[in-house]
């Protein structure tokens, strides 16, 4: 290696990288960035009109904030995606992986692709198809439900169900991603111990409580993770199924961002309502790698 | 020999019923207006009719919507290829003061949703001119870190020896880069082309906020303003599903292996 | 490899025309774009078609969903890509003419609001400039049942509030379950109609501060309140109303307060047993008919127009006493012209009559961008009033306090024009 050679690899580096670190610096850390100094003031309608309506009014935003029910109810439907979401993700991703990798299923490459298929679809396509299925009168589940006996549900027109649809619609069309990862997961898991403990006798519970578990506990927690990081991220489901409603029922933290933002064109207050859901996003992680750490997973 | 088919059955099951919305979707497409709104819900069109799609595409103009969406996710694609496979190999291969530091600053910025952006870049966009128009939906895939996650963790297997042997013979970086790295990494590029794509044609919040003129919607931002204009014409609204779902459902059919391989290689590694 | 080539290909062919986008989705230059909601969007092109414009550039039609149209008008305002005219609802436009996004009326034009409902052309002079011209005029008033009315021993609902809770008492008692009125508890519309009606202003006359703790509102909230704790409404959202026209045809309740666009559901989607069972009339008052507000659609052309000249010129096309004939045939909505509900025999149907009969009594709102914030706080603090969660007193100066806080900015600017 010649220093000629150093120095045009070390050039070469930069010149590489220099349009991607170009793009990612002013499309992305810049936006970000300015989030955090737009949300200490009041721009709204009047100073996009105008810049010299542009005061800095320091935490004010988070202020009306924390005193604005609206932006409470907004917190606590996407705590109740969360509190309710991630189990109910996670088990069902965790189920359709052990399905689909037992040993003794046919076909097994087919039932990958048929149950990740949700996954790639587009999401404001199916939400419009899953308010159909979800339709009082006509829709297939309601019929479904009477074919058991219960009387037709007003899934996305009544404020204490039309959360559990939005929640249903979002378990059927994210479970996939966070299958293909157990999978993955689980096919690390050595064989040879799973057959040990069933030499041992060790019952199906047994095997996976105690063998298959502990070995995928650290992908559990990544799942775990990436669910809660993507409920934070709810928006086009209500944008799409309900607006928002019934009262207010649906809104997530960032359709509030949006209504903030682009409905009243309070760009301030948007910008801090878009911080928080950094840092609860952030806290959730930290939260849940600390708690992983003490358990030993990871 | 009975539990394994009670098995296969049991997943066939399960299998179904996930694919349902789908297989509904297509077939409420096929119906004739007003069809589907009775009791009990039809599974299958009585008398099959394309009808819904004429309607679509003759008096909607979805033809343009499809065309938009398209350009804008080819270009997307395209861009997306250039910008990170040259990083993703400079920061698995090169090296270069400061890089590692660098590498550190994107893995932390990984925590970061791109959405907390999203006001200022609108603000941004508009200072440059390029809200309304294509440019500004493509601008959040330029600054595609998993991308370059991906190519790095791919260019991590390229044996160094290789590119030093190029250097002794004069090959330039360029050349290297070109001639012995991009051939290597054929599977990488069609994952990732793949996941931008599908990436950009379901994106929806952006394009929403940054494209004003009707001429410039894309599928999804288009399906959304007609679904909230026309909530009974149900077969339409399914067969404007129909219309956005299936050219990346196909996509992803032809090419799962590289779509499947791709999502275990840049997310396990976590 | 073969569709990776194939993707290479079609995004090489598209790069010349993101250029070409690159300035402005737009194809032939000259052409007015014009952007409209709901059912007139939908008509708009046979509308269009019918007017005599030869010569005259060509009308490319967008159209909008109500429920995101404000949204869009503000975003394509912040991205310099507003159409030359548009159709706004009219409580929009005080807003749209704070940020200067549209353009007032030519002086030549303003005739054109001769012989129209004051109170709905009112609100379209935003400080004493024409801002825009009514398309079509909509106000609320009551739709009720005739036949459980008549059951109580009335002919109509009595135009005095304390009358009119008596009748509606009578109402409730001579039907076996449900209530008489529905006001769903969060919508604003009812509140406001009531404060309107009482004669509250709402705002201080700058429109700086808020006015709730008046003696009028008062009056008004009270006896909003009162329809709730004495059984006659239901203490529920409109969600929770499964659906209004089963409820409405089984007599659940027997007023509706609602909007022209009412009248068509009415007709579609009630019994044909009923149709001869309802009918409108204005709202009542503390002393007197009630007043509700102004509503409806104006025409603007945007500040950013290619040709104002040749938009200005469509608008008063579209506004012509035979085009508004057509209009009102098209869409069913109401005329912005007295003489055209003449010639359109709307004022020999008594449905439609009823409306004539409550614009003339209407009061604009406050003409703040601020406004509809303000209204939203209002029902906020009103519901938890009803729920008895506070005291009027505290419910009055909560408004206030909230409404202040809204229109602090308002304050700040107007006093540093004052200053300058």
């Amino acid at each position: 290696m010649t220093a000629a050679h150093v120095g045009a690899e070390a050039r070469a580096g930069w010149a590489m990288t220099a349009p991607a670190l170009t793009a990612i610096g002013l499309f992305f850390a810049l936006p970000a960035l300015a989030s955090l100094v737009l949300s200490f003031t009041d721009f709204d309608i009047y100073a996009l009109a105008n810049l010299n309506n542009l005061r800095f009014i320091g935490l004010e935003n988070y202020e009306r904030l924390i005193g604005n029910p609206l932006f409470w109810q907004a917190m606590g439907n996407t705590m109740w995606f969360v509190v309710f979401g991630v189990p109910l993700v996670v088990a069902a991703s965790l189920g359709a992986a052990l399905l689909v990798n037992a040993r003794t299923l046919k076909w097994r490459g087919v039932w990958r692709v048929a149950l990740f298929a949700p996954f790639v679809t587009t999401l404001v396509a199916t939400a419009v198809v899953w308010n159909y299925l979800l339709h009082t009168r006509y829709g297939l589940i309601n019929y479904a439900l009477g074919g058991l006996g219960i009387a037709p549900v007003d899934w996305l027109g009544n404020p204490s169900t039309a959360l559990p649809a939005i929640l249903l619609f979002v378990a059927w069309k994210s479970f996939g991603y966070n299958m293909i990862i157990f999978l993955a997961a689980l096919q690390a898991v050595s064989r040879d111990l799973e057959d040990a403990a069933r030499v041992d006798g060790a019952g199906a519970w047994m095997r996976f409580r105690h063998v298959t578990l502990p070995a995928i506990a650290p992908t559990v927690l990544l799942v775990a993770i990436l669910t809660v990081a993507g409920m934070f991220q709810l928006f086009a489901e209500p944008y799409v199924m309900t607006q928002g409603g019934p009262a207010r029922s649906t809104v997530t933290v960032l359709y509030f961002m949006f209504e903030e933002g682009f409905k009243w064109w309070n760009l301030g207050s948007g910008a801090a309502v878009a911080f928080i859901l950094f840092l609860c996003i952030l806290a959730v992680t930290l939260v849940q790698l600390k708690v992983a750490k003490k358990v030993g997973a990871i | 020999m009975i539990r394994r088919y009670a098995l296969t059955a049991f997943t066939a099951l399960v299998a179904l019923l996930v694919l349902m919305p789908l297989v509904w979707m297509v077939s409420v497409s096929f119906m004739a207006p007003g069809e589907a709104a009775a009791f009990p819900p039809p599974l299958f069109p009585s008398s099959p009719t394309l009808e819904n799609y004429r309607t679509l595409f003759g008096s909607y103009g979805v033809g343009r919507y499809l065309l938009n969406s398209v350009i804008v996710s080819s270009l997307a694609t395209l861009l997306a290829l250039l910008f990170t496979v040259p990083a993703g190999y400079a920061f698995a291969k090169l090296r270069f003061s400061g890089r590692d530091a660098v590498f550190q600053a994107l893995v932390a910025a990984l925590v970061i949703p791109g959405q907390i952006g999203m006001l200022p870049l609108f603000l941004e966009l508009k200072a440059m001119g390029i809200v309304n128009s294509y440019a500004g939906a493509l601008v959040p895939w330029l600054a595609g870190i998993f991308g370059i996650f991906l190519v790095r963790q791919f260019c991590l297997s390229i044996p160094t020896e290789l590119l030093e042997a190029a250097r002794i013979d004069g090959a330039t970086e360029g050349q290297i880069l070109r001639r012995i790295v991009l051939p290597a990494l054929k599977p990488i590029l069609i994952t990732l082309a793949l996941f931008v794509f599908l990436g950009s044609w379901n994106d929806f919040m952006w394009p929403l906020i940054v494209l004003a003129d009707q001429n410039l919607y894309t599928l999804p931002v288009a399906l959304a303003a007609l679904a909230r204009e026309h909530v009974q014409d149900n077969e339409l609204m399914m067969a404007g599903s129909v219309v956005t779902v299936l050219p990346v459902l196909l996509l992803f059919l032809v090419l799962q292996r590289h779509y499947l391989s791709g999502l275990l290689a840049g997310s396990v590694k976590g | 490899m073969s569709l990776s080539r194939r993707e290479w290909m079609t995004a090489a062919a598209g790069v010349p025309l993101m250029l070409s986008a690159c300035g402005r989705g737009r194809g032939d230059g000259n052409a007015i774009d014009m952007w409209a909601m709901g059912a007139e969007a939908e008509k708009l092109p046979d509308l269009l078609a019918g007017l005599a414009r030869t010569g005259q550039p060509a009308v490319r039609v967008q159209p909008l969903p109500w429920s995101a149209a404000h949204e869009k008008l503000l975003t394509s305002f912040a991205g310099n890509s507003l159409p030359d005219v548009g159709q706004i609802g009219n409580s929009w436009l005080s807003e749209l003419a704070a940020i200067g996004a549209i353009l007032p009326v030519p002086a030549a034009m303003t005739s054109l609001v001769d012989g129209q409902f004051e109170g709905v052309v009112d609100t379209n002079r935003i400080g004493n400039r024409l801002m825009g011209l009514p398309w079509y005029v909509d106000t609320r008033l009551q739709f009720y049942r005739k036949d459980l009315f008549a059951d109580a021993g009335y002919n109509a609902p009595p135009e005095r509030w304390d009358a009119w809770k008596a009748a509606l008492h009578k109402v409730k008692r001579t039907k076996r379950d449900g209530y008489a009125v529905l006001i769903p508890i969060n919508e604003y519309e009812h509140l406001t109609t009531m404060a309107l009606s009482a004669g509250a202003t709402l705002l201080n006359s700058e429109g700086t501060r808020g006015a709730f703790n008046s003696p009028a509102f008062r009056e008004a909230l009270s006896f909003y309140k009162s329809l709730y704790a004495e059984g006659l409404a239901p203490i529920a959202g409109a969600a929770q109303i499964s659906n209004v026209w089963n409820e409405f045809a089984r007599g659940y309740f027997a007023i509706y307060p609602s909007g022209p666009w009412t009248i068509g559901d009415m007709k579609t989607r009630l019994p044909a047993d009923l149709q001869d069972s309802w009918a409108t009339a204005p709202f009542p008052g503390p002393d007197g008919p009630g007043r509700s507000t102004p509503g409806g659609s104006s025409l603007v052309v945007f500040s950013r127009a290619k040709d104002p000249a040749a938009a200005w010129l469509l608008v008063g096309q579209l506004l012509a006493p035979a085009t508004q004939a057509r209009l009102q045939v098209l869409t069913g909505s109401l005329p912005p012209t007295r003489s055209v509900w003449a010639s359109a025999k709307l004022l020999d149907d008594p449905i439609t009559d009823a409306f004539a009969r409550q614009l003339d009594r209407t009061t604009a709102l406050p003409k703040v961008p601020e406004w509809e914030r303000i209204v939203t706080e209002m029902q906020t603090v009103a519901e938890l009033f009803v729920r008895g969660r506070t005291s009027i007193d505290e419910a009055v100066r909560d408004m206030d306090r909230r409404a202040d806080r809204l229109l602090e900015k308002r304050r700040w600017m107007i006093s540093r024009d004052r200053a300058a």
